[in-house]
């Protein structure tokens, strides 16, 4: 087992909030779990503004740097300050900062949803050339009959398919399947919590 | 009192610990095959070979939600291929949805290069934000995918359908892919996308295949076991439940 040497108040303040919290939850000590907590969030929130500091100095350097597609950077930097100002001039409630949302970030975000739309469909035309084992096989053929069943084929309801066949795919092929795979991540997350508990992982500089 | 999560723990903690003794007396590794962190390896040597750029997704997640083990299993990836590649000429890059996980990330770089005395060579956009809501951080993230000599992609971390467009970005530039996300929806594009997609918990051994240390190894032990103590619990239930049903 490794030992924390490196940076002994960061992996002081981590393991001994982690086991606090930890032991609170298993004894209940609601109170105290929720004060903790509460730090925390009050800390990822300074980690959040300074998270975007982060965006807007990279996307500086590179504007300084002359780089590639640095228009880009550019524009994001202009579009963060002007964004920032307004929303801490007039709140967050005002009807400008509420049209940037609107009216900017949700359709360019929605403009991205369609853009996956084409990439899952390429991707699962290319998936067979790319790797053709059984189980990708299986994935593009449990894929095309679950769109297949899904909802009308030009007005029609294809039998079996729609009615029996889906169903039993969705709900216990995949259900089943969804649940092994859910029971390995929750295994996996409680063995990486506990290795970060045991200093065995030390994300924190250590 | 939490007692179900009590034995949950001292079981974990205690095989751990069991599982790490008893791997010292052991000359050889015993884990499973796991074709995508060979891929990995090799994409790693090739990297420092090449002068290349190894790029580390750890995607979004909130440090307070479960999620963030994800996060996590990504960071721990991130120190082991830092270590090796941190004296390239383009050393790695970690790309992060949320600002805490950034701070993170930079830090283990920053341990990394002390590690290997280059502390000196480390700057903080190694570690970097690339957006805070999940489809600006893919945008973001596919332009660093397309303009920084990247060689090869890593995505280890809580990413869900935005995770199909970074994988995209990286097939694009026929560069290799691995990738691992906690959630469901981000494991099936993934596995549509990814050239080498890590399902369920594989995500979360990455380290142990990188040579992080033998509590990691052990940690896959006592996963292991619990697994299959699940699988034969949901068997005698399933069992004990067709029986009941036979004789009401």
């Amino acid at each position: 087992m490794k030992f924390p040497v490196r940076a002994p108040v960061s992996t002081l303040v981590a393991l001994g909030g982690g086991w606090l919290i930890l032991l609170a939850y298993i004894f209940g000590l609601e109170g105290l779990r929720a004060t903790i907590l509460g730090w925390v969030v009050l800390v990822s929130a300074a980690g959040l503004l300074l998270g975007v500091l982060n965006l807007a100095a990279v996307h500086f350097g590179k504007l300084r740097g002359g780089a590639r597609n640095a228009l880009y950077s550019f524009l994001l930097i202009v579009s963060m300050f002007v964004t920032f100002v307004v929303t801490a001039w007039l709140g967050p409630e005002h009807a400008a900062p509420q049209w940037v949302f609107d009216y900017l970030l949700l359709p360019v975000e929605a403009s991205l949803v369609a853009v996956m739309a084409v990439t899952l469909t390429f991707a699962a035309a290319r998936l067979l050339s790319r790797r053709v084992d059984l189980f990708a096989i299986l994935f593009v053929a449990f894929a095309i009959l679950t769109l297949m069943g899904s909802g009308p084929l030009l007005g029609i309801n294809l039998p079996i398919v729609s009615d029996l066949l889906r169903p039993w795919l969705a709900q216990v092929l995949a259900g089943a399947g969804a649940r092994g795979i859910l029971i390995g991540v929750s295994l996996g997350t409680i063995t990486t919590g506990l290795r970060v508990l045991l200093a065995a992982d030390q994300p924190y500089g250590g | 009192m939490n007692l179900a999560m009590l034995v949950v723990v001292l079981y974990f903690v205690g095989a751990m610990i069991a599982f790490s003794i008893l791997s010292r007396r052991q000359k050889e590794r015993n884990l499973r095959d796991i074709p995508a962190f060979y891929r990995l390896q090799g994409a790693l040597e090739l990297a420092v070979e090449d002068g290349t750029r190894l790029h580390v997704a750890i995607g979004r997640s909130d440090i307070t939600s479960p999620q963030s083990a994800a996060a996590l299993a990504g960071l721990s990836m991130l120190r082991r291929i830092a270590t090796v590649a941190s004296e390239s000429d383009n050393p790695p890059v970690a790309t992060a949805g949320d600002g805490v996980l950034a701070i993170l990330a930079q830090d283990t770089l920053r341990a990394a290069y002390q590690q290997l005395g280059l502390f000196g060579a480390f700057e903080n956009d190694l570690g970097r934000v690339t957006g805070l809501t999940p489809f600006s951080y893919a945008a973001g993230t596919i332009h660093l995918v397309r303009d920084e000599e990247v060689s090869a992609n890593l995505l280890a971390g809580s990413f869900g359908i935005e995770a199909a467009l970074i994988a995209n970005a990286g097939e694009r530039r026929q560069i290799l892919t691995l990738a691992g996300s906690d959630t469901l929806t981000g494991q099936a594009v993934l596995f549509a996308t990814a050239h080498e997609p890590l399902i369920g918990e594989e995500l979360f051994a990455g380290a142990a295949y990188l040579g992080a240390g033998p509590l990691h190894d052990a940690s896959l032990h006592a996963q292991d076991l619990a697994r299959w103590l699940v699988a034969a619990g949901l068997v005698a239930g399933a069992l004990f439940g067709l029986f009941l049903g036979f004789l009401t």
